[in-house]
């Protein structure tokens, strides 16, 4: 079972509280950028073994988007941290590569 | 305005008594909780200042509840709630906010009976920890009730109330005389 903390109510949510939103911190391409770029907006998602960061909503809750920092192999928690964010705050990075060293995803490392 | 409540005060007795709660006012407010004039507005409207996260304060006929950063539920008699949902948004014009009268849409519980299985009823419903430590009076917490949105707080030890959407009233009050039929008792909560 995973269960997630919301940052923004600050329930232990688990995951049947939550809803998937899928990969996180996607950067849009829409008009006027190139076909390579849209389809990569598109369809290009990470499958990592390990490290990875998503989307979650609160579904069953306070109803906020929210992103979480987990392992995929372990289903280990690193963190959950709000929404208004484009990349990965680095207490949450730090955290991760306290228990990862040498981690990465897609740039970030 | 709806003259009979969703379930039209049925009641169940099983390990806990489970009843329609009736017509009930509730106000939706969505706006910057910690905006200064959004809680002076709401202190005039109620007479309740905007509690805490996941909390819900109580005053004489009404109560407040922390739905989320930017979302408040006021809780007044049925009758009451236009009038205040009009004060309101007049208080809040020019802010950032919006307030709704949700009544309507919305049907409440009535859950009473010993503190343990009260508890227990409730907890066979949703994914909280309902122990007591974790979870008492004051306490509101927006969940599901097995497949449905729902939400509920104590008023003391023996009773809890039950909120969610008009149009689910009929399979929640089903989940909560079923989760409350004599023989399902675990013990868990003593």
């Amino acid at each position: 079972m995973l269960i997630l903390n919301c940052p923004y109510c600050g329930v232990d949510a688990e995951e049947t509280e939550l809803h998937a939103g899928g990969e996180a911190h996607l950067k849009r391409f829409g008009p006027g950028s190139s076909d390579a770029e849209f389809e990569a907006y598109l369809f290009a998602r990470e499958n990592p073994k390990g490290v990875h960061f998503e989307r979650w909503r609160h579904a069953n809750g306070c109803g906020k988007w929210f992103h979480a920092a987990r392992c995929t192999m372990t289903l280990e928690v690193f963190g959950t941290y709000p929404a208004q964010v484009s990349e990965p705050p680095q207490d949450i990075r730090d955290k991760i590569t306290a228990k990862r060293p040498g981690w990465s995803w897609r740039d970030i490392k | 305005m709806s003259e009979l409540s969703a379930l039209n005060g049925a009641a169940f007795q099983g390990t806990v008594t489970v009843e329609d709660a009736g017509l009930q006012g509730m106000i939706t407010l969505r706006g910057d909780l910690a905006s200064a004039k959004l809680a002076k507005a709401v202190k005039a409207a109620t007479g309740l200042a905007i509690p805490a996260q996941r909390k819900i304060g109580f005053g004489d006929d009404r109560a407040l509840a922390w739905m989320s950063p930017d979302e408040l539920l006021i809780l007044t008699p049925y009758e009451d709630a236009p009038a205040i949902a009009a004060k309101l948004a007049q208080a809040l014009q020019g802010e950032h906010a919006l307030v709704q009268n949700m009544s309507d849409a919305r049907a409440m519980f009535r859950l009473a009976g010993a503190p343990g299985v009260l508890r227990e009823v409730l907890a066979k419903l949703a994914p909280v920890d309902l122990s007591a430590e974790a979870f008492g009076p004051g306490d509101f917490r927006r969940t599901r009730l097995a497949q449905v949105a729902g939400a509920f707080w104590f008023d003391d030890s023996t009773t809890a109330r039950v909120i969610c959407f008009r149009s689910v009233a009929d399979y929640a009050y089903k989940l909560l005389c079923v989760s409350a039929e004599e023989g399902g008792e675990v013990g868990f909560y003593g």
